[in-house]
């Protein structure tokens, strides 16, 4: 019983997420500017760590933790470097 | 899928219920992202994404791995303080980018993007957007000061 209801809704938010990824893609391919692109990247850093989150609960397994932590500190660190880039030109100065 | 039996009925139901609130909630950010019509709107969607997305899919993980395993698993949270954190300074950082940037551009592009939807709201906001460009035109700094760093 539990696996079933559990079953379903770990469907439910897979497909949720990767819908959610796929819009977050059209905008990153849509954008009218570089900020727009910008921040779609970083939506897409999200909808990945919780996909990866849904998956690891799924499957049963702790491992997937690791994947989704190191998604989101890649995501922040690239984030924030692309924001400087936009504003100063520049990523080291 | 046998070890998803390990969960007793009692932990299922809300781990279940925040699965689905915080997957939706992440579905209605990227909605907003795709949507909403200027930029500064834009920046506010995602964050459905991550305050309340992720909060919901990990307590939810909390929950199944501590009734699954038996003992307290709470290094998920590790993920939520730090996307709590580092989500501000992202934001903040790419809008300010993007403020420098529209200023440098065209100083009077910002309040057309800013008053675009109020006129779209309702059709009495004419008058309001022209008392909002009169007012912006007093003061006009036309070279976009540098706003610290």
């Amino acid at each position: 019983m539990s696996a079933t209801i559990l079953n379903f809704a770990s469907i439910y938010a897979l497909l949720a997420l990767g819908l959610a990824f796929a819009m977050s893609c059209w905008r990153m391919m849509q954008g009218p500017r570089a900020q727009d692109r910008v921040l779609a990247m970083d939506t897409m850093y999200i909808c990945a760590m919780l996909l990866i989150l849904v998956v690891g609960m799924r499957v049963g397994s702790i491992f997937f933790f690791e994947a989704a932590l190191v998604i989101a500190v890649l995501g922040f660190v690239a984030t924030v470097s692309l924001a400087k880039f936009l504003m100063r030109g520049e990523v080291i100065e | 899928m046998t070890r998803l039996d390990l969960v007793p009925l009692w932990a299922a139901v809300p781990v279940a219920i925040l699965l689905v609130i915080g997957a939706t909630l992440a579905l209605l950010g990227a909605v907003g992202l795709l949507r909403l019509r200027t930029f500064y709107d834009r920046l506010h969607a995602p964050t459905l994404c991550t305050s309340w997305g992720t909060a919901a899919t990990i307590l939810a993980s909390m929950v199944m791995f501590t009734t699954m395993s038996g003992r307290p698993v709470i290094h998920e949270i590790v993920i939520g303080i730090f996307v709590m954190i580092t989500t501000p300074i992202t934001l903040l950082m790419l809008g300010r980018a993007a403020l420098r940037r529209d200023r440098a551009k065209d100083p009077t592009m910002l309040d057309e993007g800013a008053r675009l939807p109020l006129i779209e709201r309702d059709d009495g906001t004419k008058e309001a957007a022209k008392t909002l460009e009169g007012d912006e035109n007093a003061p006009q700094e036309a070279p976009p000061q540098p706003m610290g760093n």
